[in-house]
């Protein structure tokens, strides 16, 4: 007997980040008190009517360009109808026959091999509420609700939870970049169906399973992990898979059947008739196309084949856009790309990683970068002080770089006549070690670099220190 | 009843500006005249203290020199209107306790103009039925005579209008609820031209046909309170933002045509409908207009493609009541099922579950493209027929309802039969035109028989000054 294959097709919700509800114009944000950013719109009251919200629409084109999707010159909205205490209106409006964007593939590395998926559709759709039970008693906070979310169907193009993780890690890293979602696991502003099935090499498909509502790159990886084994036990001992779909606790790290085929909610989808049709002209779709930004894969592949610098190094630096875009601001700035690179992997990284969080908290513009970085070339701060003036400039943007080392105080001295007086001074006072070095002892070089350091509290530019001691001890 | 309340709204508004009489003493006629006809069952709910209120308002207002279309006028409006801060029932149990946070487009409006509204009017339980018998809370009684239906589901809009219970009313009309109440109570009724009147905050019955429009006593009035509501609203994606007077104001019939489609004057129409219609036809004949035979051909898909589609977007639409958010919730319930079950069960009316359970069928998986799908061929064909019909004339003319005012009680037994009763207004509703009912005569019983004009879209305009003409020289029946 041989091997399964799995066979994986995902179905992605993403949060869009737009200011506003999909709707309504209650704020789309996270984390307010419960019931609290709702209106009677979102809330589902008698008699209210929604307004669609443009730039919702047009985050999900872009969304769609950058995955080259075909883009629908005329789409429109759809009621699906059930029943859910986290569901106002009791209805969903989403997209059915008549999707924003049709098609797309994502390309992207998994395990060293390029591979690609196919998309089969983005629409977009409102989120719902979110239930909160708590003893016996179960409350419902609708602050979610009708929050913009875009949906995204791949085909079944995936075999394992290697590959279906690293789409994901791809997808949410165009939508970082399209600037259209911040795509963050811990605030569900990026969650997954996975739909799987097992076959053997040349058979038709198997049953597929739908595991709902995973909210971690880590739950999808485990979730498939353990579906596929399910179905190999249910298989090998000559079982049959059930059409179903399946929930995954993540505590347990089990997955089990929520509800079977035939128990599926007929939702009764038609047109919904309190919001027109979306209606794109070409002008439109090219618009939004030009203002769509470089995406993380071509710039990995630039900053090798233009700028030299290391996959290793081009990879890092693209992990977040906000990271790539200050990287390329200060090239453009001026900033040397090896050393802005090695400046932002080594300082910039460090400083903007919030332990524990999605994403990372840039606090220089890419101006002030490459100031910092010119400044360092040409001498006159050195890379310990650099942090104390990267600590000043950090999110105070109007701060410049060279007003930061005046304020500090940092402004190594070059003044070479100014350190000669000085040394003089210093081998005047020490004339022991300065014999010991007439001498040949080379050793009390340091100590007479480190008694100009003290004298001029560590702002002598080592190098010119370091010759000119030499020159004057072997006068 | 003072006789202050039997004036017109055009009349009470002359007086109350130059000061002949205050807005509080009309409205407290109003009031008066309300609590002595009670038992007509035309309101829900009186507003008396706010009205009183907003009555006192508008006297300082009229004090302070400012005027406004309806400064100080008692106006009804139906129940399924939101009104910020007074119960909205929509005639139903579900929505007893229920109080909009937000005032409707067309209730801002009505503020705006300075009309103070008196109560929330009776109906059909959300919209859906033609007599006002299916509320909640009381029949309705027809103004005319009692022991009759008033028709529905604006049923207490109209009786209010036509009993001087106030000057004019805000009714809904989504397959006819606000024509056959005005033919069967003798007073004018406009469905404006689908999506000229926002229905933010219109509780929806079926958010594609719903149009909120004005009854009134006479044609002026009727325009006036248009006037008042009609307009665009960024809050409502339907509405028109173009021009919604595309009709003429005009006092000649010369040059103009009126358009008779046979299907609306089928062989087995009452004969004392007919005699009145063609009476009316006469008048516009002699008077200078043309008469154009027309047709519209797709006539008899109307009824089922309406009923189909209403009941399609009602299910939709009142799944939101679930008994976990607002309105009522049945006691004992122990499982969330269970207060759904029960909810529902317990608060809609007979004819609401007919619609929901018509409504869940149509759209159910694999009845969809039997139903749903083919209603929706339907509509665009009956659109075109009227673009055609229309084409050639101002408007069409036919009975509002094939029938008089009917007993209470007599439609019991047999739901068909009021719903055949639409059959001459649906279709306007299903090709999104503006229509007008306005009285053609009085049948041997007499009791109002109601003609439809029908228009090109945003041509009201057009309606009124057809019907004002005949308003001031037709002769009835």
């Amino acid at each position: 007997m041989s091997e399964y294959i799995a066979t994986i097709g995902l179905e992605v919700h993403c949060e869009l980040k737009t200011e506003t509800k999909l709707f309504c114009s209650c704020r789309n944000v996270f984390g307010a008190a419960p019931n609290t950013n709702t209106c009677p719109v979102c809330a589902g009251h008698p008699g209210v009517l929604p307004v669609i919200n443009r730039k919702a629409v047009e985050y999900t084109v872009r969304a769609g360009c950058a995955i080259g999707c075909e883009i629908s010159r005329f789409s429109k909205w759809d009621r699906k109808n059930y029943f859910y205490p986290d569901l106002p209106k009791a209805w969903q409006t989403s997209q059915y026959d008549l999707p924003l964007c049709i098609g797309g593939s994502v390309t992207f590395d998994v395990n060293g091999e390029e591979k690609t998926v196919r998309l089969n559709r983005i629409h977009l759709e409102e989120d719902a509420g979110k239930l909160v039970h708590s003893g016996n008693c179960t409350t419902v906070d609708y602050n979610r609700c009708g929050v913009p979310l875009m949906e995204c169907v791949t085909e079944p193009d995936m075999h394992s939870a290697d590959e279906a993780v690293a789409f994901l890690e791809e997808l949410a890293s165009i939508f970082r970049y399209s600037g259209v979602s911040d795509c963050r696991m811990q605030e569900g502003s990026i969650r997954a169906d996975v739909n799987l099935s097992l076959s053997r090499p040349g058979e038709p498909l198997g049953t597929r399973t739908e595991t709902k509502n995973l909210n971690s790159f880590r739950s999808v990886r485990r979730a498939i992990e353990a579906e596929i084994k399910r179905q190999t036990e249910v298989l090998e001992s000559g079982g049959k898979v059930v059409q179903e779909t399946r929930h995954f606790d993540d505590n347990t790290g089990t997955g089990y059947g929520m509800r079977s085929k035939e128990d599926a909610q007929d939702y009764r989808y038609f047109p919904e008739p309190d919001l027109m049709p979306v209606v794109l002209s070409d002008a439109d779709i090219e618009r939004i196309k030009a203002d769509l930004p470089e995406l993380k894969r071509a710039r990995r592949k630039r900053y090798v084949s233009e700028l030299g610098l290391s996959d290793y190094d081009a990879s890092q630096l693209t992990s977040e856009p906000e990271i790539a875009d200050l990287f390329d601001g200060a090239v453009k700035a001026g900033a040397n790309a090896k050393k802005a690179a090695n400046y932002v992997m080594s300082e910039i990284m460090r400083k903007g990683k919030t332990a524990g969080e999605d994403g990372i908290a840039i606090g220089v513009t890419s101006v002030q970068l490459a100031e910092l970085l010119s400044l360092v070339d040409k001498g006159e701060i050195n890379l310990v002080s650099s942090r104390d003036v990267l600590d000043k400039m950090w999110l105070n943007p109007n701060e410049s770089a060279a007003k930061a080392v005046d304020e500090l105080g940092l402004r190594q001295n070059n003044d070479a006549g100014e350190i000669e007086k000085l040394v003089r001074e210093i081998i005047a006072a020490n004339p022991g070690p300065a014999n010991d070095f007439r001498n040949g002892n080379e050793k009390v070089l340091s100590f007479f670099v480190g008694q100009l350091m003290k004298a001029t509290k560590g702002k002598t530019n080592p190098k010119i220190a370091g010759e000119l001691i030499r020159r004057l001890l072997s006068e | 009843m003072k006789d202050m309340v039997k004036k017109s709204l055009a009349e009470i508004k002359e007086d109350i500006a130059a000061g002949r009489v205050s807005s509080v003493e009309v409205t407290e006629a109003v009031l008066e005249s309300i609590k002595e006809q009670e038992d007509l069952g035309a309101y829900v709910t009186v507003c008396a203290e706010r009205a009183m209120e907003e009555a006192r308002a508008a006297d300082k207002a009229v004090a302070e020199g400012k005027s406004a279309p309806l400064l100080g006028v008692p106006i009804a409006v139906k129940d399924n209107i939101c009104t910020e801060g007074v119960r909205t029932t929509c005639a139903s149990k579900f929505l007893e306790n229920y109080i909009p946070p937000y005032d409707a487009f067309v209730v801002k409006k009505l503020k705006a103009a300075g009309a103070v509204i008196v109560g929330k009017a009776n109906m059909d339980e959300f919209a859906m039925g033609s007599t006002s018998e299916f509320s909640a809370y009381k029949v309705v009684k027809n103004a005319v005579d009692p022991t009759r239906v008033p028709g529905g589901s604006s049923g207490g809009s109209a009786v209010a209008v036509a009993s001087y219970q106030a000057y004019a009313s805000l009714g809904s009309d989504t397959g006819g609820s606000i024509r056959q109440p005005a033919s069967f109570n003798g007073v004018v009724g406009l469905k404006p031209t689908y999506s000229a009147v926002s229905r933010n905050g219109l509780v929806a019955f079926a958010s594609s046909l719903d149009q909120i429009g004005p009854i009134a006593r006479n044609v002026a009035d009727c325009r006036t309170v248009y006037d008042v509501i009609k307009g665009h609203d960024a809050g409502d994606s339907t509405s028109y933002a173009g021009d919604l007077d595309k009709g003429a104001d005009f006092t000649s019939l010369k040059g103009r045509k009126i358009g008779v489609a046979k299907e609306f004057f089928p062989a087995a129409l009452n004969a004392t409908i007919r005699a009145a219609l063609e009476k009316a036809i006469k008048f516009y004949e002699d008077n200078g207009a043309e008469i154009v035979e027309t047709s519209i051909g797709s006539f008899d898909m109307a009824l089922a493609c309406y009923y189909i589609l209403s009941s399609a977007e009602a299910t939709s639409n009142l799944s939101r009541y679930d008994g976990i958010k607002y309105g009522r919730r049945a006691e004992g319930c122990k499982t969330l099922d269970e207060i759904y079950y029960k909810s529902r069960t317990e608060f809609f009316g007979a004819e609401v579950k007919r619609r929901i359970m018509l409504g869940n069928f149509v759209l159910s998986s694999g009845y969809y493209d039997a139903f749903y799908l083919r209603a929706s061929k339907a509509r665009t064909l009956i659109k075109k027929d009227f673009d055609n019909a229309l084409a050639g004339c101002d408007a069409l003319i036919c009975p509002t309802a094939p029938t008089t005012a009917y007993k209470l009680g007599s439609n019991a037994g047999d739901t068909t039969a009021a719903y055949l009763g639409d059959v001459f207004t649906v279709p306007v509703n299903i090709a999104g035109l503006p229509a007008l009912s306005v009285n053609c005569g009085y049948d041997g019983d007499g009791l109002p028989i109601g003609m439809q004009l029908i228009g090109k879209p945003y041509c009201e305009k057009t309606l009124l000054s057809l019907a004002e003409i005949y308003e001031k020289g037709g002769e009835r029946v």
